[in-house]
């Protein structure tokens, strides 16, 4: 059928594309308009090191959710330049053999900490990569920072990168983890000024980071790393704007929001057994599973693919 | 009389005195006529490392000091040892030691005779105990406000106060001859509600004159808490119009920049015309002015980041150690890093919705906002390498002026005037080849 045929093809579009778009457009506009401190080498770098660290362990045939024991390691260089581009926007460094260092911590966590699906099939990475990698390199000491309010506090490019990002976040069907964290962030920023009483512009100020868009619509919405479920996703997204709160506001530390979501993610295997759901495919992007659905990958009964043709059957 | 609260500094503070001549902006000396650059001032020294802070409050305030008064959130309730009457004069050292440098640079004689060189750059600015008192802590309650210590300090009376809501702490203020402004209502809640106290400075004049002294030193206190913020909100409650902050941060590790509020760096070296140094400081003012309208008040430049035990060039020396010292930095004896960022902010209520807050980061990297300005070589041209250097002015004079347009927005014929030039770049009267190759025999039996 006509229609069909055309949702299959649009399906088919990577959303990974969508993002490296996105990611690079906000590189370019952070370096020559927002004025990032950033040396070109630098970029060039992580950049550099990030699909060299992606292409080896492909060469190695470390593990991959998607490779099965039998086949060979597909060198999947979108979600390598999607790190890349992520450690190039956030990660600032004195020298840049720190940023090469973080792209293979990046690329190096994705292989090296992975825990079984809880449906049993294959196993999953547990951080998002690049928040994996700054949260590392910041726990060993190294001499690295975050500059948060770099994009400044402009509701208009907060919106643009929700734009882009919305992009990505529908095109893997996993726009309620962005939403509902965004839902979730905002009680605890408007809550935390009511209680100390705070006028509102103070958390319309911080709500209006453009850092808080690039990371409500950019990180935590990896469909790798978030939870299989809708609801476990849900739990897991005001889960982090909790623990950020926590460690913003009781804690008085910086980077909250990454914090949270390394620790957070510690959880995601739980969420998963509590909450099932099925795995994410980055080549069928779909929203996660019905209780029907896994009942029956369960069940070892294969359920039949949907228009997005990625059910995976175990 | 009832005191007033000043409020410039760091903030806090709740209303008051009009400041009359600001000095003059960053350390440069300028003409009285100028003393209204950047007023409304407010100058704070951070030294921090770990979760120690040593917070050093400088006030221009010029008016009578029995109408001064200073009133911090602070996070902690200090003991008589956490707080100091510091040097007068090592906040203005810091000052002129880290504000952006006009360096003059002199072109050489393009013929030159043996023995002379290109001159090396040099900077044209010129640039330029406590006693123990009594120490009598105590904890009042009185009419809901709770006098958690008081303390004399040289010739400061302090006090840090709680309360358990802003309507006691305001009335308690008002009632003891401080003039707080309705608006702080608000603000001072916020801060209860964050558990901090009040800490509130007065001059007992009896012990200034028996002290001899004639200007208001800075107070400084140390805490221990993981909150690096500076809490601006309370100062701009009664706020008229924008205000500037400069605040010198002091680490061991790095440059330290602000965590929710946009960074930038100034302009890190321009080239721009001569005539820039007969009022170099009227220049900056107009180039700063131009950097907040383009990129609006919620911005926090940094204007020197650099390690405090060098420079170069060098405005004014470096602070030495014992002056490090003196401003609180406790790790001299096991650690000689220090590192110094210079920040500077011009903010309103409405572009400053929250504290700042602050962040040390690993970068060690020197950075200095530098305008720079070349002398022409006006000497008498005695070979073909004259007419190359005169030639090769036009386009130089064409940069600079671009430059200067750029930084100040003037217009061009305004800065060709100044200039001296005409649209070809070219002085009245101004000759590309001053000099005249003669005949091989001329100079034969001379």
């Amino acid at each position: 059928m006509t229609g069909g045929n055309s949702r299959s093809l649009r399906r088919a579009v990577d959303p990974r594309a969508y993002q490296i778009a996105a990611l690079s457009t906000l590189l370019v506009l952070g370096l020559f308009r927002f004025g990032f401190d950033v040396p070109l080498t630098h970029v060039a770098v992580t950049l550099t090191s990030a699909l060299a660290g992606q292409w080896l362990a492909a060469r190695m045939g470390w593990p991959s959710a998607r490779a099965s024991s039998t086949s060979r390691t597909p060198f999947e260089w979108r979600s390598a330049l999607i790190s890349g581009l992520s450690l190039c926007l956030l990660l600032r460094a004195p020298h840049a053999v720190w940023m090469a260092l973080a792209a293979f911590v990046a690329l190096g966590s994705k292989f090296a900490l992975r825990v079984p699906r809880a449906d049993g099939a294959g196993t999953k990475h547990i951080l998002n990569p690049t928040n994996g990698a700054i949260v590392l390199l910041l726990l060993a000491g190294a001499p690295v920072w975050l500059s948060p309010s770099q994009w400044g506090h402009h509701l208009g490019l907060a919106l643009a990168v929700a734009g882009f990002g919305s992009l990505v976040v529908h095109r893997s069907a996993r726009s309620d983890v962005t939403l509902a964290f965004l839902v979730a962030w905002a009680a605890v920023l408007f809550g935390r000024a009511a209680w100390v009483g705070q006028a509102w512009v103070a958390p319309l100020h911080q709500l209006e980071n453009g850092s808080v868009a690039l990371y409500a619509f950019h990180m935590i919405s990896d469909p790798k790393t978030t939870p299989d479920s809708r609801a476990g996703r849900i739990a897991f997204a005001c889960l982090v704007a909790l623990g950020a709160g926590f460690v913003q506001f009781v804690l008085f530390r910086t980077n909250g929001l990454l914090w949270s979501l390394a620790a957070a993610s510690l959880f995601v295997p739980l969420l998963d057994r509590w909450l099932p759901g099925r795995g994410f495919e980055w080549s069928a992007p779909g929203t996660g599973a019905h209780r029907e659905e896994v009942r029956h990958a369960q069940s070892g009964i294969p359920w039949p693919a949907r228009a997005a043709g990625g059910v995976r059957t175990v | 009389m009832r005191s007033r609260v000043f409020h410039g500094l760091l903030a806090l503070l709740a209303v008051c005195a009009p400041f009359e001549a600001a000095r003059a902006f960053c350390g440069f000396y300028v003409a009285s006529g100028e003393s209204k650059l950047f007023n409304h001032k407010s100058q704070v020294v951070l030294v921090r490392d770990e979760d120690r802070t040593v917070m050093t409050l400088a006030s221009d305030y010029e008016g009578d000091p029995k109408e001064f008064a200073l009133v911090v959130p602070v996070p902690v309730v200090l003991k008589r040892g956490q707080i100091h009457v510091g040097d007068s004069s090592l906040v203005g050292k810091l000052d002129a030691y880290s504000a952006p440098r006009l360096v003059e640079y002199h072109d050489p004689d393009p013929c030159p005779v043996a023995g002379l060189s290109w001159g090396a750059p040099r900077s044209l600015l010129s640039a330029k105990s406590m006693a123990e008192v009594s120490v009598s802590a105590e904890r009042r309650i009185d009419q809901g406000v709770r006098i958690e210590a008081r303390y004399e300090v040289d010739e400061y009376d302090v006090l840090i106060l709680s309360a358990d809501d802003s309507g006691s702490l305001l009335t308690w203020l008002t009632r003891h001859g401080y003039r707080v402004p309705a608006q702080a209502n608000r603000v001072v809640a916020s801060y209860l509600n964050q558990g901090m106290k009040f800490f509130v400075a007065k001059v007992d004049l009896r012990r200034r004159a028996a002290r001899g002294l004639t200007t208001l030193r800075p107070l400084q206190i140390a805490y221990e808490s993981p909150r690096f913020m500076l809490p601006v909100r309370l100062g701009m409650a009664n706020a008229n119009g924008p205000q500037e902050l400069f605040v010198y941060a002091v680490t061991r590790t790095g440059r330290v920049e602000a965590v929710n509020y946009r960074n930038l760096k100034l302009p890190e070296s321009v080239e721009v015309p001569a005539f820039v140094k007969r009022d170099f400081s009227s220049v900056w003012r107009v180039a700063f002015d131009r950097l907040v309208d383009r990129n609006g008040m919620g911005v926090v430049y940094t204007e020197y980041a650099w390690n405090l035990t060098t420079c170069d060039p060098c405005p004014s020396p470096p602070l030495t150690r014992e002056e490090q010292r003196a401003l609180g930095v406790w790790w001299l004896d096991d650690d000689p890093s220090v590192f110094v960022t210079r920040l500077h902010a011009r903010y309103d209520r409405a572009s400053f919705p929250e504290d700042l807050v602050l962040q040390t980061t690993a970068d060690r990297a020197n950075f200095q906002c530098r305008v720079v300005v070349h002398n022409e070589w006006t000497g008498e041209a005695r070979c073909e390498n004259a007419n190359t250097y005169r030639k090769s002015l036009p386009s130089r004079r064409a940069r600079e002026a671009a430059a200067l347009a750029e930084l100040t927005g003037w217009p061009l014929d305004r800065i060709r005037t100044s200039m001296g030039v005409n649209t070809a770049w070219l002085a009245a009267g101004e000759s590309l080849t001053p000099y005249k190759t003669s005949s091989w025999w001329e100079s034969l039996w001379k």
